[in-house]
């Protein structure tokens, strides 16, 4: 019964302060998950390729993947309920009373303060999985140069393709590529 | 009605690869253009909405939708339909993905996503960051909460994210106050 309350819990808290999408809410869920021993960062890592390659909304994914692996059917669907609730009531605030709440000079100034928040969670959450995966190992310097290697060419995989053409390489043939590269190097 | 609500945001979850910046534009594409559901400028307020309320985006957009169609019942209808495809996937893919993984190949397969998705998060944060209004208060918490949460990840110290988020809240909330003060005295 207890897990139960923690995943909706613990989701709650992820849909109530992922301002700004999915990528906002990956820390988040690393830190409820983390917190509560469910799954470790390898898994969540794949966890996230997996909701990155698999259609629908990424968070809604990952809420359901933490909530089956760890209570099947009812922590899946707990998970994803709480994930998605407070969006919901939100919203529905917003249309019924509060149309003008957005545009309230005090909301937008807690909104100014919450966006770079993010981005810097973000970023940080970002160089540090790349580290971790390249130069360190738990707390470490140690490098490994094929993972250096790998990650070179997926950046100027990534990034070049970009130059050349306007969409470039979308997320799901990079994690693809990356795919067939760990296959043949590892 | 319901049903068509509840089929179309089925639809747009079932065939939406990448998450809510993908799926705004599918949105547009049927809700704007093909069903005439709302106006191009409702879509745009929407999208505002979207991205300064906590939440999937794509969900938020259902109940949008839903609601100002048919109410409380179509905004159930559309956001049920929105994660109904994505919740019976993943379920599926998580009753064997752990077995999945303990195939070596796959395992050395996952190795390289790894570092992939570190890009694209990274990606996501640089795309964030080039469309943000660049003031000296913005880029002086963009930089402190990176270096704190750079220590958190590296060296695990516990600080939560929510509670950097609630501070860079405050701490904006307080200057606004400080400073529409100053200025409602200097009027005085």
């Amino acid at each position: 019964m207890m897990i139960y309350i923690d995943l909706f819990l613990g989701f709650l808290k992820v849909g109530l302060f992922s301002f700004g999408g999915a990528y906002a809410a990956i820390p988040l869920i690393r830190d409820v998950v983390l917190h509560y021993g469910w799954i470790n960062d390898e898994q969540l890592a794949c966890m996230i390729a997996v909701s990155e390659s698999t259609p629908g909304p990424i968070m809604v994914n990952m809420a359901t993947y933490v909530g089956s692996m760890t209570a099947g059917i009812p922590g899946a669907m707990i998970a994803t309920f709480s994930v998605v609730l407070p969006a919901f009531v939100i919203i529905i605030l917003i249309m019924i009373m509060l149309k003008g709440l957005l545009k309230n000079p005090y909301a937008q100034a807690v909104l100014r303060g919450l966006k770079p928040c993010i981005m810097g969670i973000i970023l940080a959450m970002g160089i540090s999985m790349i580290m971790q995966n390249t130069i360190i190992k738990g707390t470490l310097f140690s490098p490994d140069i094929k993972s250096v290697i790998v990650c070179l060419v997926l950046a100027v995989i990534y990034f070049g393709s970009r130059k050349m053409s306007k969409s470039g390489v979308s997320p799901i043939i990079l994690i693809c590529i990356a795919a067939v590269m760990g296959v043949f190097v590892y | 009605m319901v049903i068509e609500l509840f089929c179309t945001f089925a639809r747009i979850g079932l065939f939406t690869f990448g998450g809510g910046y993908a799926m705004i534009s599918l949105i547009q594409d049927i809700c704007v253009e093909k069903k005439k559901w709302i106006s191009h400028d409702e879509m745009m307020d929407i999208t505002i909405i979207a991205e300064s309320t906590p939440g999937p985006i794509a969900i938020n957009c259902a109940t949008y939708v839903g609601y100002k169609k048919r109410g409380m019942v179509g905004a159930v209808a559309s956001t049920i339909g929105m994660v109904l495809p994505s919740f019976i996937i993943i379920y599926l893919i998580s009753l064997f993905l752990d077995s999945f993984l303990e195939i070596a190949w796959i395992a050395s397969a996952f190795k390289g996503i790894k570092i992939a998705v570190g890009l694209l998060i990274l990606d996501a944060a640089l795309k964030m960051i080039g469309k943000m209004k660049k003031k000296p208060f913005q880029i002086a918490v963009l930089i402190i909460v990176f270096l704190i949460m750079m220590a958190v990840n590296l060296f695990s110290i516990k600080i939560s994210s929510i509670a950097l988020m609630v501070a860079a809240g405050l701490c904006s909330l307080i200057a606004f106050c400080v400073r529409n003060n100053m200025i409602g005295e200097g009027r005085k």
